[in-house]
C-alpha cells in the first residue's frame, strides 16, 4: 500500500503545518540594517558618517536660529536690528530686506514710473511661460513674442521719451505696411515667387487666400496689438524718458540676461553655421571670433566694451553706459552659444543633410526647415546651461559700475540707515536665495527637458 | 521610344555655388574690413581729441602706486608700469595654480563622495554641489571677503588656531581611548564567534564599530595631529599669519634630500613598471616613495641637528611682526575659486566614473581584484578619458575667473593692469589688448598641453 500521506504517516517528526514566518534578521532588513549598510559599513565609512553628522549638527541649528528664530521681521531703521536696543540676541535682519525690497527690484527708477517696469516684467513672465510650458499653444508666435516683441516693447516702455515714441510710431507704420503687403500677397500669390520656391508656391496656391501665409498673419496681428497697447499707454499716461543711469536692481539683472539670450541665440546660430561652413574665409572669421572670446575672461570683455567701445564709434554716437556691457555680454554669450549649437549640428546624421538636399532645398531652407529645428532641440539642455552661466555672469557688470541686483545689495550694505552687525549676512542670504531660485529652477527645467526627450528616444 | 537626355547645361552664373561662395566671402571680408577700418580711424580721431598718446611708451614710465602682495620687488617710487604688469601676472598665475591644485583635490573628493554608499556623505556632497553651482561666483567672493574675513578681529585679538584652544591631551585620556579602541576592534573582529544569530552579530558589529570609530577619532585628534599642524597660526582681519621657517646651517641639505627623494621615486616608479612588465614582479612603489620623500628628509633633519627653526608671528604695537602674512584678499579669492570650481569638477568626476560600465568593475572583481586595485587599475583610468577634456575647461575657467579678483581688491593682472594702470594712463586699447593677449596665451598653452595628455590617455582603437 502506498497511500502514505502526511495525515496517516506513522512518523511523528514530519511537520504538518508551516511555521509562522520569522522577521528578517536585523542585520539584513529594517532601519538598523539600513543604518549599518549606508552609514557604518566599515571603519572609514563610520568616521565619515560621524564627521558629516558633526558638521550638520553644528551648522544647521545655528543657521535656523540665526535666520528664523532670532531674526527681526519688522522695523523701519537699524534700531530694530541692534541687540542692545531691543534687548535680545539678533539674528538675520529681514526688516532691512522688507524696507529695501522696492530698491532691490527697481533700483533708482522713479517711483511714479515703476508701473512701466511691472508691465515689462509681466511681458517677460508671459514670454517665458509661453516658451517653457510644453503644451502652450502657438509656440512659434511665442518665439516671435519673446525674441522680437519683448525687446522692442521693453526698450520703448523702459526708456520712454520722444526718441522711443518716434521709434514706436515708425514701427507701427512698418507693421501696417507689412499687413498691406501680406494682404496683396495672399490674393496674388504669384508675386511671392521671389522668396518662396516654385514648389512651395504650388502648395500655397492650392489653398484659399485667407489660409495662405498664415504665419505672418498671426505675427503681424500680434505686433499690431502689442504696439497699439504701448502706443495707447504712451498717449494716455505718457512715457517720460527715464535715463539708464536710474535703472537698477533685478530689472537690470533680468534685462542683461534677457538681452544676452535674445541676441546670443541667433548670433550663436550664425557663428556655429559659419564655423561649419565650407567657405574658408567665413569659417576662419567665425573660428577666430569664437576662440578669441572664449579664451578671455568676461571681465576683460566688459572692460573692453566699457573703455574701447566709445573710442571705436564717432564721438556723437558714443554708446550709453548701460548699452556697453549689454553689447559685451551678448557677444560673450554668443561665442559660448555657438559652441553649444555646433555640438547639435555635429550630432545631426549626414542623412538629414542628404535628405534635405535631395528634396531640392537650398542651404538656408535646409538649415531653417530640417537641420536647425532638430539640432536646437538636441541642445536645449546645453542652451539652458549656457543661460544659467550667463545669468550668474550678469553680476560682473557690477565691476564696470552698473547697478544690477548684487550691486544694489552691496550699496545698501554701506548705507548707515541699516548698518548693523547682521545686515551683511542677511543681504547676502537674500541675494543667494534669489540667484539660487533662478538658477536652480532653470537647471531643473533643463533636466526635465532632457528626461522628456530621452523618453522619446527609448525603445 | 525617344530618350530624352538632360543636358546639365551651363547654369547661370547667379546660381553657381562656387561663384556664390566667392561673392559671399568677399562681401563678408568687405564688411569686416570696413568695420575694422572705421573703428581704427574713429579710435585715432577720438584719442587725438582726448590727447592720449598711443603706443607702448607708457611701459617704462614710473608707476607711482604700491601693491600689497608682490612676488617680485615693486615699490611706488622706483617701479614702472611694465613691472606692475609682471606683478599682476605673477599674482594671477599664483592664485590660479594653487586654486587648480586645491580644487582638483576637493572636486575629486566631492565627486566620489556623491557616489559613496554612505548616505549622509552623498547627500551632503549633493547639497554642496547644488548650492555652489547655482550661486554667482562674485556673490561667493563677496561672501568670503566681506562676510567671513573682514569681520575677523583686529591683529591684537588675533584668533590663535593653535590646537583650537584645546590644549595638550592628558595621558590618562589618551590611554583610555587607546584601550577602548583596542577592545572595540577585538569585539568587531570576533563578533562572528561571540554571537549566535545574525541579528546579534549585526548589533555587536554596529556597537563595536561605533565605539571604535569614536575612540579612533578622539584619539587621533588628541594625539596632537592638530598641534603639529596648527601651532603658530594666527588669523585676523589683516590675513592669515604662518610661522616663517628659517633654515639653519645644514638646512639646505634637507631640501636637497627632499628634491632628490622626489626624483629618485619617479625613477624607481619607472623602473618598477618596466620590471613588472618584463617579469610580473610587483614592487611596493608607494612605500618606497614615502620613505624617500618623507622619512629620509626627516632622518636628515634629525641627523643634522634639527636645523629648521620658525619665526612665529607676534603682536607688536597694533600689528603683527614676523611670520608669513597671507593677505585676506588672496585667501578670499582662493577660497571662492577653489570651492566654486570644485563644485563643477565634482560633477565632471561623477559623470566620468558613472561612464565606466558596471561590467568593468564586475570583471575586475571576477579576476580577484579587491576594491582598491579595482578603482585604481580599472575604473579610474577609464574614467579619466571622460574626465580630462571637461576638467581642462574647468581649469581654464578657474584661471579666467581669477580676474574677478578686481572686485575684492586682490592685485591680480586685471586689478593692477586693466584697473590701476588703465586708469592712470588712459591707454585703453593697449592695456586691454595686452590683458586679453595674456589670457588667450594661457588658454591656448593650457589646452595645448592638456590635448597632448588627452591624446596619451585616449582609447587606442583599431
Amino acid at each position: 500500500m502506498t497511500d502514505a500521506t502526511l495525515e496517516n504517516s506513522p512518523y511523528a517528526f514530519v511537520r504538518k503545518e508551516t511555521l509562522p514566518q520569522e522577521t528578517a534578521p536585523l542585520s539584513v532588513a529594517g532601519p538598523l540594517a539600513w543604518v549599518r549598510a549606508n552609514l557604518f559599513s566599515g571603519p572609514v565609512n563610520s568616521i565619515l558618517t560621524l564627521l558629516c553628522v558633526y558638521i550638520v549638527v553644528t551648522t544647521v541649528p545655528e543657521m535656523v536660529r540665526f535666520y528664523f528664530i532670532d531674526a527681526v521681521w519688522s522695523g523701519t531703521n537699524r534700531d530694530a536690528c541692534l541687540a542692545d536696543k531691543i534687548g535680545r540676541p539678533v539674528g538675520a535682519c529681514w526688516a532691512y530686506i522688507a524696507d529695501r525690497f522696492q530698491y532691490f527690484i527697481y533700483g533708482s527708477y522713479p517711483v511714479p514710473q515703476r508701473w512701466r517696469v511691472n508691465i515689462v516684467f509681466a511681458m517677460f513672465a508671459l514670454g517665458v511661460v509661453w516658451l517653457l510650458w510644453e503644451r502652450a499653444p502657438l509656440k512659434k508666435v511665442g518665439l516671435f513674442f519673446f525674441f522680437v516683441m519683448l525687446p522692442i516693447g521693453a526698450y520703448v516702455l523702459l526708456l520712454g521719451g520722444p526718441n522711443a515714441e518716434g521709434f514706436l510710431r515708425w514701427l507701427i507704420i512698418l507693421t501696417l505696411v507689412l499687413m498691406v503687403v501680406y494682404l496683396v500677397l495672399s490674393f496674388v500669390p504669384a508675386l511671392a515667387r521671389f522668396w518662396i520656391g516654385p514648389a512651395f508656391l504650388a502648395v500655397e496656391e492650392a489653398q484659399p487666400p485667407w489660409k495662405r501665409f498664415y504665419r505672418p498673419k498671426r505675427l503681424i496681428l500680434l505686433s499690431l496689438v502689442v504696439f497699439g497697447l504701448i502706443a495707447i499707454l504712451a498717449d494716455t499716461i505718457g512715457l517720460p524718458r527715464v535715463d539708464t543711469g536710474l535703472w537698477g536692481g533685478m530689472t537690470v539683472t533680468f534685462l542683461i540676461a534677457a538681452v544676452g539670450i535674445v541676441f546670443s541665440l541667433p548670433l550663436g546660430v550664425i557663428l556655429a553655421l559659419g564655423r561649419r561652413s565650407r567657405l574658408p574665409i567665413i569659417q576662419l572669421l567665425s573660428v577666430i571670433f569664437i576662440e578669441f572670446v572664449r579664451g578671455v575672461p568676461l571681465i576683460t570683455v566688459l572692460f573692453m566694451a566699457n573703455t574701447m567701445l566709445p573710442l571705436f564709434v564717432p564721438q556723437e554716437y558714443s554708446p550709453d553706459r548701460l548699452l556697453r556691457p549689454l553689447v559685451g555680454v551678448a557677444l560673450f554669450a554668443a561665442a559660448y552659444m555657438a559652441e553649444v549649437i555646433r555640438g547639435g549640428l555635429q550630432a545631426m546624421p549626414k542623412g538629414q543633410y542628404e535628405g534635405a538636399m535631395s528634396l531640392g532645398l537650398g542651404y538656408w531652407q535646409m538649415m531653417r526647415l530640417i537641420i536647425l529645428p532638430q539640432a536646437l532641440r538636441i541642445v536645449i539642455p546645453g542652451i539652458v546651461n549656457t543661460f544659467i552661466g550667463l545669468f550668474k555672469d550678469t553680476t560682473l557688470v557690477t565691476i564696470v559700475g552698473i547697478f544690477d541686483f548684487l550691486r544694489t545689495i552691496e550699496a545698501t550694505l554701506v548705507d548707515p540707515t541699516w548698518a548693523t552687525p547682521t545686515t551683511r549676512a542677511t543681504g547676502y542670504a537674500f541675494a543667494a536665495m534669489f540667484y539660487f531660485l533662478c538658477c536652480w529652477g532653470m537647471s531643473r527645467y533643463s533636466i526635465s527637458v532632457e528626461k522628456r526627450m530621452a523618453a522619446g528616444q527609448k525603445r | 521610344m525617344p530618350t530624352e537626355t538632360v543636358q546639365p547645361g551651363k547654369a547661370s552664373l547667379l546660381y553657381d555655388p562656387k561663384i556664390r561662395g566667392y561673392v559671399y566671402q568677399a562681401a563678408l571680408l568687405a564688411v569686416v574690413g570696413f568695420l575694422l577700418y572705421s573703428a581704427a580711424s574713429n579710435a585715432i580721431t577720438n584719442l587725438r581729441a582726448q590727447k592720449i598718446a598711443s603706443g607702448f611708451g607708457f611701459w617704462h614710465n614710473a608707476a607711482g602706486f604700491d601693491v600689497n602682495q608682490k612676488l617680485i620687488p615693486f615699490s611706488a617710487s622706483g617701479s614702472t608700469y611694465g613691472e606692475a604688469f609682471y606683478v599682476g601676472l605673477l599674482n594671477t598665475l599664483l592664485v590660479a595654480s594653487i586654486g587648480i591644485v586645491l580644487s582638483t583635490f576637493l572636486g575629486f573628493f566631492v565627486g566620489v563622495a556623491r557616489l559613496s554608499s554612505n548616505w549622509v556623505l552623498s547627500k551632503l556632497a549633493m547639497i554642496y554641489v547644488e548650492v555652489i553651482r547655482n550661486l554667482p561666483l562674485l556673490l561667493q567672493l563677496f561672501f568670503w571677503y566681506n562676510a567671513v574675513l573682514k569681520p575677523l578681529p583686529n591683529p591684537r585679538q588675533s584668533i590663535d588656531l593653535h590646537f583650537f584652544g584645546l590644549g595638550w591631551p592628558s595621558p590618562l585620556l589618551t590611554g583610555l581611548m587607546a584601550i577602548a579602541a583596542g577592545l572595540a576592534w577585538l569585539l568587531y573582529k570576533s563578533s562572528d564567534r561571540l554571537a549566535n544569530s545574525d541579528r546579534d552579530r549585526g548589533l555587536v558589529k554596529l556597537v563595536s564599530g561605533v565605539v571604535l570609530t569614536v575612540a579612533t577619532v578622539i584619539w587621533l585628534v588628541y594625539s596632537g595631529i592638530l598641534h603639529v599642524v596648527s601651532s603658530g597660526f594666527l588669523l585676523n582681519n589683516r590675513g592669515l599669519y604662518l610661522p616663517d621657517p628659517q633654515l639653519g646651517p645644514g638646512g639646505s641639505l634637507i631640501v636637497w634630500t627632499f628634491l632628490i627623494g622626489i626624483v629618485a621615486s619617479i625613477i624607481f616608479r619607472v623602473w618598477a613598471r618596466k620590471q613588472q612588465e618584463a617579469t610580473g614582479k610587483q614592487y611596493p612603489v608607494g612605500w618606497i616613495a614615502l620613505g624617500l620623500i618623507v622619512v629620509l628628509p626627516f632622518f636628515v633633519y634629525l641627523v643634522t641637528g634639527r636645523p629648521v627653526s620658525f619665526i612665529y608671528p607676534e603682536i607688536a604695537g597694533f600689528n603683527l611682526r614676523g611670520g608669513i602674512q597671507i593677505f585676506p584678499e588672496f585667501v578670499a579669492l582662493l577660497l571662492g575659486l577653489t570651492t566654486y570650481t570644485a563644485g563643477f569638477i565634482a560633477e565632471v568626476v561623477r559623470a566620468g566614473i558613472l561612464a565606466v560600465s558596471k561590467g568593468q568593475t564586475e570583471a575586475a572583481n571576477a579576476l580577484g581584484l579587491r576594491a582598491g586595485p579595482t578603482l585604481k587599475l580599472v575604473v579610474i583610468p577609464q574614467a579619466m578619458r571622460v574626465i580630462i577634456p571637461p576638467l581642462t575647461s574647468n581649469y581654464l575657467n578657474l584661471t579666467k575667473n581669477s580676474s574677478l579678483a578686481v572686485a575684492i581688491g586682490y592685485p591680480d593682472l586685471v586689478q593692477v593692469f586693466t584697473g590701476t594702470v588703465l586708469n592712470q594712463t588712459g591707454q585703453a586699447v593697449e592695456v586691454v589688448a595686452i590683458t586679453m593677449a595674456v589670457y588667450l596665451t594661457i588658454s591656448l598653452v593650457t589646452s595645448f598641453f592638456m590635448n597632448i595628455y588627452n591624446k596619451r590617455m585616449a582609447l587606442v582603437e583599431r
